[in-house]
């Protein structure tokens, strides 16, 4: 019975998340709701997670998509602890990382180095995140 | 190694991988999860439904939180409704689920209805399977209750628990049809609002006069296996109060599920409820296999519209179609009937 193992189109899944003590979710909130109404799936975090928290549902969901938002100026010590937790897990070759938020201009090239695909600041539109996505999770 | 070899070895991430490719139907998905049937058989699945707000996440977190506690290890599966229009959804179970927290041993999953008709109890099926071959001892099936789609959900599961939340007089009602039926107890959350007192009485009411309306020779046979049994079976649905935002009751809730999973162990109704399981499940995919064939060979004769524009133009009708679209299947039929 091999000959409908076939496939119905992809979902895209994704973890919004909130890292920190950072409490402002509006941002989090609304690109939450526009990747719903892009048709994916989109598990949203909720506030002041640990980076420990992020990775176990990055993990356990399996999401093609990492959103995270941070405006408290901490990525540089919160993103490179959720990715070192999702390669514990064998997680972080297949999750396409996202920043989105207030990251200064000098912090991204490292962050682009330690696996962080894009980074969207003040002014990155809806469509390009969720056109960014849909082209960037093809491959999976 | 193989995704189920890594799975049986206790690895996260495969699990978590499996269950994308049930979910996906992804190609290879049937071989996986015939590959795990062997294993599993070992966890006890607990299904939790009720209406929109009831708190059922809330109170899964709590029951998770206690299980653990006990020292047994626990998967959740969250079921969520997605948008009919676009297929998208937010999960938002996951969130309610904080007790446990980093705490790999709690495994949790949150999944979409993804607008498929009935596809869903499948998959959920096939992913309870996957945490049962991954070794949980406790499977939780939470989803909304509030209709077929969902009772199937929670047939699943061995043992179902209702929740109602306080004043909710009409939807006791509601609860009659179906949901009703499939709860083997019935848990009123938030029971420190007011009203609680009354969902109580009128849900042990219910179940006191259950056979006025539940049971009866001529409900029709098969469709859904009501917990609420005569006396015969020994089991009478309890009432259990719950706070779940402060874990009031959930104790009490953990020793009445208990009592019915040994219940269902002392009487043989597990055997017997796992065993119709299984043949609803075979039937389903004989029916759904078929109609994936069919399809294909309705596509191969030019597709649905060519065949009622046919019908339409009197040059054939809607029986005869059918006949010749399924010729080839009965000849087959037929044929090895004529060999046995």
């Amino acid at each position: 019975m091999s000959t409908d193992q076939g496939r119905e189109r992809q979902t895209i899944r994704c973890l919004v998340a909130k890292v920190g003590l950072d409490g402002h979710d509006r941002g989090a909130h609304v690109i939450a709701r526009a990747f719903r109404d892009a048709g994916f799936e989109v598990i949203y975090s909720g506030l002041h997670k640990s980076p420990d928290e992020i990775v176990q549902a990055a993990v356990q969901e399996d999401v093609d998509v990492l959103g995270i938002s941070i405006l408290s100026g901490a990525h540089n010590t919160l993103v490179p602890k959720i990715i070192s937790g999702l390669e514990e897990y064998g997680a972080a070759s297949d999750t396409l990382v996202i920043v989105g938020g207030i990251v200064p201009e000098e912090d991204r090239a490292e962050l682009k180095e330690l696996g962080v695909a894009e980074i969207f600041g003040p002014g990155a539109t809806m469509e390009e995140t969720i056109e960014y996505v849909r082209e960037h999770t093809e491959h999976r | 190694m193989s995704l189920v070899a890594d799975l049986l070895d206790g690895d996260h991430r495969a699990l978590a991988r499996v269950i994308t490719r049930i979910e996906n139907r992804a190609p290879g998905y049937r071989d996986m999860v015939s590959e795990l049937h062997t294993h599993t058989g070992d966890a006890n699945v607990i299904g939790i439904t009720g209406s929109p707000g009831a708190g059922k996440s809330t109170l899964v977190d709590k029951l998770t939180a206690a299980y653990r506690d006990a020292g047994q290890t626990v998967g959740v599966l969250a079921i969520d409704p997605s948008s009919p229009f676009t297929g998208g959804s937010v999960l938002g179970d996951r969130i309610r689920m904080q007790s446990t927290a980093t705490d790999m041993d709690v495994f949790v999953r949150s999944m979409s209805a993804r607008g498929r008709l009935g596809g869903l109890s499948t998959a959920t099926a096939d992913a309870v399977k996957a945490l049962d071959a991954f070794g949980k001892d406790t499977i939780i099936i939470e989803t909304v209750g509030a209709g077929q789609n969902e009772i199937d959900i929670v047939k699943t599961a061995d043992t179902v628990a209702v929740l109602v939340p306080p004043g909710s007089g009409d939807d006791v009602q509601m609860l009659k049809a179906g949901i009703f039926e499939i709860g083997d107890l019935f848990v009123v959350n938030k029971a420190d609002l007011s009203g609680a007192d009354r969902t109580v009485t009128e849900l042990r009411e219910m179940i006191r006069t259950r056979s006025d309306y539940t049971t009866g020779d001529d409900q029709p046979p098969g469709r859904i296996e009501p917990s609420i049994e005569d006396q015969t079976n020994g089991w009478e649905p309890s009432v259990v109060e719950t706070v779940a935002k402060t874990g009031e009751g959930v104790d009490t809730l953990i020793d009445e599920l208990d009592e019915h999973l040994a219940h269902l162990d002392r009487s043989g109704k597990r055997e017997q409820r796992t065993h119709r399981r299984f043949t609803e499940e075979i039937a389903t995919h004989v029916r759904e296999d078929l109609r994936r064939l069919s399809t294909t060979e309705i596509e191969r004769k030019g597709g649905l519209d060519e065949l009622a524009s046919a019908v339409q133009a009197r040059d054939t009708d809607p029986y005869t179609a059918v006949d010749e679209l399924l010729e080839p299947i009965r000849t087959c039929v037929e044929s090895r009937t004529d060999r046995n």
